[in-house]
């Protein structure tokens, strides 16, 4: 069968997924994608009736088992310097991120 | 008998009554790790080679004995001033590496999270923490619990089976199965997203409980996908995931998928009569269906027959309880289970996934980057493995618009059709009116190391008798239900409608009760016959 996700797609894929591939890797990643896609195509024969609803999730939530939405509070972490102690990069209690890539507009 | 052999519920008893300190039984769990599990995994590690690694479990990525030795001589302190420790007080058990414990390495199996502390504990970890349960360490995984035999974590060397260490562990949560069939403590908390409880529970010859979706809070669990992951235990018989799911379930004021439907009495629910229930059993779950990757074809095949035997002795042990044993019943959308979950599941990763940049916190490349964009390329490109690049490239392929070919929207209503085969066997008022469908748990039994890592749509497919569980939301429970040829455990899985958990262990119960003296029950894992 032809291959559903050609390399072009698989490049932007790749991009839009921010992951920098080496090159042997690319091609068998993409390999298994296609072959994912023969199962995946499958769904296109299912009959479906037109009236037939989407599930989001497989139980049903009403109010038998969902809960009170909660107070719409913020609440102070207790824990602010262990969460900021995992990143990289920080500066005066702030997380420094790097360039952000930008193009000068005329 | 040593005590880490023991079930959860007689340590408990046994600490309790003082006839045991939690000291006690930590030390002999943490001897039997040292002596059997080898060396625990280790990002980028050499893979299984020696002598020694190649008969050893590697359960573990990182045993947190500090951590235990903690809990359990609060527990002890606890009894010695005559204060309740808890229902699992001073029992040993283990976490899958996709629980945050606060203050603790939590790692997904991936290399992006390999410098990570967490700073918060998950809901259920905190659970087990108040009820008594002794943390001995965090367990193996697939990356992010991406997999069907633990083999794609990061972590090498990844687990090996108690039972013929040449074999898979099953997955995700194969560590966990490992573990507790390896007297490496009583319980291991798990997660299921496609089967991932169940399916390393019959691979290992364990107890595995899937609950409904939302009977347990998955705060604190790092995410795969969103709508499916369930957490729950993996134990070595039925009453102590009673006991563990009575600890873990219930309403959670940080996750509003957590159900607040009441958590019945396990135990007593456990305890009732099976007489008169009335058990499924689906042709749709004694084959093999698959897609020929060639030509698309749908390919059927009759499950091994030792599987086959295997289940139906089951139905007719309940049967002889009194049980009632429908046949033919009908779940014609079983076999768009795999496909449905290729999308549902994808988009659900790739969304999780993109949180995962080198900025806030992680692994961050080591190379030159000249901008942001460019540091999260080489970051992600780093430290994911393949499983998850497939995952985040698949689930961006079927749900970015410019590819979109309604996938994602086709592949809801196949879960809604799936849902509804349920609904309809599970009516009250419908044709066959079940309370169980029995089933097998998966297609085979514990496949050899390597022999289908690599093929991700074979591997995916080991699923196929799981993932329509997740699909529907619906409860599972895996049991032990004899040995095969090769010696190796075949599952029995039983499903029922949401939140019958409480039905699902009381089946699972009489039959351990019924088969206790069979002489299968009486085998233990070679590694821990002499040990």
């Amino acid at each position: 069968m032809a291959d559903k996700i050609s390399q072009d797609d698989f490049k932007r894929l790749a991009e839009l997924a921010s992951l920098e591939l080496p090159e042997g890797e690319a091609e068998y990643l993409r390999k298994e994608l296609n072959n994912q896609m023969v199962s995946i195509e499958v769904l296109e024969s299912i009959p479906i009736e037109a009236d037939t609803g989407t599930a989001a999730h497989g139980v049903p939530y009403s109010d038998y088992n969902s809960p009170e939405p909660r107070e719409d509070i913020s609440r102070q972490d207790p824990n602010r310097e262990d969460i900021l102690k995992q990143a990289p990069e920080l500066e005066d209690g702030f997380i420094v991120v790097p360039d952000i890539s930008h193009e000068e507009l005329d | 008998m040593k005590t880490c052999d023991l079930p959860a519920y007689t340590i408990a008893d046994l600490i309790k009554t003082k006839q045991v300190s939690a000291i006690e039984v930590l030390e002999d769990t943490l001897a039997r790790i040292r002596s059997i599990d080898g060396r625990s995994g280790q990002v980028d590690a050499p893979e299984a080679k020696s002598k020694e690694d190649l008969s050893s479990i590697h359960a573990f990525i990182q045993v947190t004995e500090d951590h235990a030795r903690e809990q359990a001589t609060r527990i002890d302190k606890l009894i010695k001033e005559g204060k309740n420790p808890g229902p699992l007080a001073g029992v040993p058990y283990s976490a899958k590496d996709i629980f945050t414990v606060k203050g603790i390495q939590a790692t997904a199996g991936s290399k992006i999270l390999s410098n990570y502390i967490s700073p918060y504990s998950s809901t259920v970890v905190e659970r087990m923490a108040t009820a008594g349960a002794v943390m001995v360490g965090k367990v193996n995984l697939d990356e992010f619990t991406y997999g069907s035999s633990s083999e794609s974590s990061a972590y090498k060397p990844v687990p090996r089976n108690p039972w013929d260490t040449s074999r898979v562990v099953g997955g995700s949560s194969g560590g966990s199965a490992a573990a507790v069939a390896s007297g490496e403590g009583a319980i291991s908390l798990g997660t299921d997203t496609g089967g991932s409880i169940r399916h390393p529970a019959s691979f290992c010859g364990t107890v595995g409980l899937k609950p409904t979706y939302g009977r347990v809070p998955r705060y604190g669990l790092i995410a795969f996908g969103s709508s499916l992951d369930c957490p729950g235990p993996l134990t070595r018989n039925v009453t102590d995931a009673a006991m563990t799911l009575q600890v873990i379930a219930g309403a959670d004021p940080r996750d509003n998928t957590a159900a607040v439907v009441p958590v019945p009495k396990y135990l007593t629910e456990m305890r009732k009569d099976i007489k008169g229930l009335r058990i499924g059993l689906s042709e749709e779950f004694f084959r093999v269906t698959y897609f020929d990757a060639e030509t698309g074809e749908l390919v059927e095949n009759p499950i091994d027959q030792q599987i086959k035997d295997s289940i139906l002795s089951v139905a007719g042990f309940l049967a002889q309880l009194g049980a009632d044993i429908i046949t033919d019943v009908p779940l014609p959308h079983t076999k768009y289970g795999v496909p449905t979950y290729f999308v549902i599941s994808r988009v659900e990763a790739s969304s999780n996934l993109l949180r995962y940049d080198g900025v806030k916190y992680g692994y961050r490349t080591e190379q030159p980057f000249s901008d942001l964009r460019e540091l999260y390329r080489k970051t992600r490109g780093e430290a994911f493995g393949v499983e998850p690049k497939l995952r985040m490239l698949m689930g961006i392929y079927l749900s970015a618009a410019q590819f979109d070919k309604g996938y994602y929207q086709r592949a809801l209503k196949a879960r809604a059709l799936i849902r509804n085969d349920f609904d309809a066997i599970f009516d009250p008022k419908g044709k066959y009116r079940l309370d169980a469908l029995l089933t097998p748990t998966a297609p085979s039994t514990a496949f050899p190391i390597g022999s289908v890592y690599g093929d991700s749509v074979l591997m995916q497919y080991s699923d196929q008798l799981t993932v329509t569980t997740n699909h529907a939301g619906i409860p599972g429970l895996s049991i032990p239900a004899g040995f095969d040829n090769n010696d190796l455990p075949i599952g029995a899985q039983f499903l029922g409608p949401d939140y019958s958990e409480g039905l699902l262990l009381r089946l699972g119960h009489a039959y351990e009760k019924v088969t206790e003296n069979e002489d299968w029950r009486k085998r233990r894992p070679p590694l821990i016959s002499d040990n």
